[in-house]
């Protein structure tokens, strides 16, 4: 974990390569080409690339219609403006009608920093997964980046991604595979499952790795698609661990946070505790600065691991995964289906 | 010419008995477009409703969704589905939704009914089009209320930035909207001004007289590098005089049995079509 890269020039770079070997998409662009990470694509394929001025709306609804010829238009744009400005053309438009657009938006979260409140889109995650026929992902690092922008195209049908502004490690090699729909367990553990995504990912296993030397163990999922949700991966970690804490750099609302409660509220009741924005906007500042001042930083996560594992052993004392596995043998057939 | 003029009223009839049987709709607005719609669907566009995916066709988006009871008339006149299925309009396991939706009615090429979104949408088509290197044309149709929606500019601003000769937009200028009149609601005149200001080519007919509709297509076809924009003048409810140029035929409403008999004997005096 010693390279680093954004996540947004991850998928410019990415564009780029794959572009090489398919020509069946392209890709729009709302004058952010230089921020979303798209320029990569521009100035390598400019027949390709197609400007829309500032105009989202029309980006959007004319992505869908462009659509209906069977090249795939990659939308791009920062997330505020994929999930607030245009949000109402990409659902009547794009998802409605189930059109094969994606939509890929840097600056999520306080990782977008010193632009601030305005530019740091905490509901975005929220927004598409309320939306019927979408895809919601936030790949982690640079390398699922790019798996997963060639997994979307491959996919026929309307997809969110988000990218990220800031350099991330890269935790992945080029084995790694991502697939739509799949939680990808990191890191086993049983102590405390971390479910994270997107850029919480690698501050996830670095305080993983960090607990190990103090005996607490943790599992390390990684949630690169918020909608459809493993679910089955997610219950059988509840499951084993009895104590879950969900990581993102997004509103605490509606996000993954809301995502493992619908899930686990309704399969298997779990000890849980959340990460993220705590309902508020965010401000101008650097993303490490803010990451500590809104609780998303290392030493904020380590507190509440141990405070959770705390009150996990207090409530659950004397019991084994092995007697809770037993107990609901019915649940994980429900759940294989 | 007499043929339109006769597959016109023969569009409004249906539209009347399918809103009737519906209880509900747009039927001021759907009248309004029926004579650009019957010559798009009965003389201009080259489509095949035994093919409805042939890849070269022409492309018509409604953005003015809500006049959907016109364009599924024409739609069933043309042969892409049941003419019985029209009075299954707005009801429920219907193919025919309130507003148009592109994977339940064959033939229909965009899901509209937001106004503003069908216009960008009919943009990204010919851009699509220009890209692959197809020559087919895309008619949008919008309505004037329409034009009170800020993309409708954002999309006039890109449509003649990419040149796109191959978009025709039609404004259904009924001078009525939802509530009330355009002036009344939000002025937008002057507004053939407005599109030349934004470097489209503009005509003006009147939108109920067939041979300058057909005119209107045909300049369209030979003009180069630009959109064009027709600015067809209409009449909200035209053909239903307690309906023309009157706010509250705007919709959600239906004529009532009575109602239906009056506006049925002043198109044309005869029966109704019937329920096959």
């Amino acid at each position: 974990m010693n390279k680093k890269m954004s996540l947004r020039e991850a998928f410019g770079k990415a564009l780029v390569k794959i572009g090489r070997n398919r020509k069946d998409f392209v890709v729009f662009d709302a004058d952010v080409a230089g921020g979303t990470g798209t320029y990569h694509f521009r100035d390598t394929f400019p027949e390709r690339f197609f400007q829309f001025g500032i105009a989202e709306q029309n980006m959007f609804a004319a992505a869908a219609g462009f659509s209906t010829l069977g090249i795939t238009p990659i939308v791009t744009t920062y997330a505020v403006f994929a999930s607030m400005r245009a949000i109402e053309q990409v659902r009547n438009s794009i998802a409605y009608p189930k059109l094969n657009v994606k939509i890929v938006a840097s600056h999520p979260g306080l990782d977008t920093g010193p632009d601030g409140a305005t530019h740091q889109a905490v509901e975005d995650l929220a927004i598409y997964r309320a939306i019927p026929n979408m895809v919601v992902i936030s790949p982690a690092d640079p390398v699922e980046v790019e798996k997963a922008t060639e997994a979307i195209l491959d996919y026929p049908g309307p997809v969110y991604m988000r990218t990220g502004r800031s350099p991330v490690p890269i935790i992945f090699d080029e084995n790694y595979k991502f697939e739509i729909g799949r939680a990808n367990t990191i890191l086993e553990g049983e102590d405390v499952s971390l479910f994270a995504t997107g850029i919480m990912l690698h501050r996830a296993l670095e305080v993983a790795q960090y607990l190990r030397k103090y005996g607490i163990y943790c599992e390390v999922v990684n949630i690169s698609t918020l909608k459809p949700l493993d679910k089955e991966t997610i219950i059988r970690s509840a499951i084993k661990t009895k104590a879950v804490i969900t990581m993102e750099d997004h509103n605490v609302i509606g996000g993954l946070a809301g995502a493992i409660s619908e899930v686990l509220s309704y399969y298997e009741p779990t000890l849980m505790r959340t990460i993220g924005i705590k309902d508020c906007f965010g401000e101008s500042g650097e993303p490490n600065d803010l990451a500590k001042k809104y609780h998303l930083d290392r030493d904020s996560i380590i507190k509440i691991v141990e405070e959770t594992v705390a009150i996990k052993n207090k409530f659950m004392r004397g019991r084994k995964w092995k007697d809770l596995k037993i107990k609901y043998p019915s649940l994980l057939a429900q759940v294989e289906e | 010419m007499d043929k339109l003029y006769q597959k016109a009223t023969k569009l409004r009839k249906l539209v009347l008995q399918m809103i009737h049987q519906a209880g509900s709709g747009h039927p001021g607005g759907s009248l309004s477009a029926v004579d650009i719609i019957t010559v798009l669907y009965f003389y201009e566009m080259r489509i095949d409703s035994k093919n409805p995916n042939w890849e070269n066709r022409d492309r018509f988006v409604l953005s003015k969704g809500h006049a959907c009871p016109a364009l599924y008339a024409a739609l069933a006149e043309k042969g892409f589905f049941p003419k019985k299925d029209l009075f299954s309009l707005r009801k429920i396991n219907s193919r025919l939704q309130g507003h148009p939706d592109m994977l339940t009615t064959p033939g229909v090429e965009m899901s509209t009914g937001s106004l503003g979104q069908g216009f960008s949408a009919a943009i990204g088509m010919a851009l699509a089009g220009k890209y692959i290197g197809k020559n087919f044309r895309v008619y949008v149709l919008l309505g004037d209320g329409e034009l009170d929606e800020g993309e409708v500019w954002e999309g006039a601003m890109c449509a003649s930035h990419y040149e796109l000769d191959n978009l025709v937009a039609i404004i259904d200028y009924n001078g009525l909207q939802s509530d009330n009149y355009n002036t009344k609601t939000m002025n937008f005149e002057p507004l053939v001004e407005k599109w030349k200001a934004f470097n489209w080519y503009t005509l003006e007919i009147d939108g109920h007289n067939i041979p300058q509709i057909v005119n209107a297509f045909n300049r369209a076809k030979r003009l180069k590098r630009k959109p064009t924009v027709i600015v067809a003048h209409t009449v909200k409810g035209k053909g239903v005089s307690f309906m023309e140029d009157n706010p509250k035929w705007h919709g959600s409403l239906a004529p009532d049995d009575e109602q239906l008999k009056i506006a049925l004997d002043e198109l044309d005096g005869k029966e109704l079509i019937t329920n096959e």
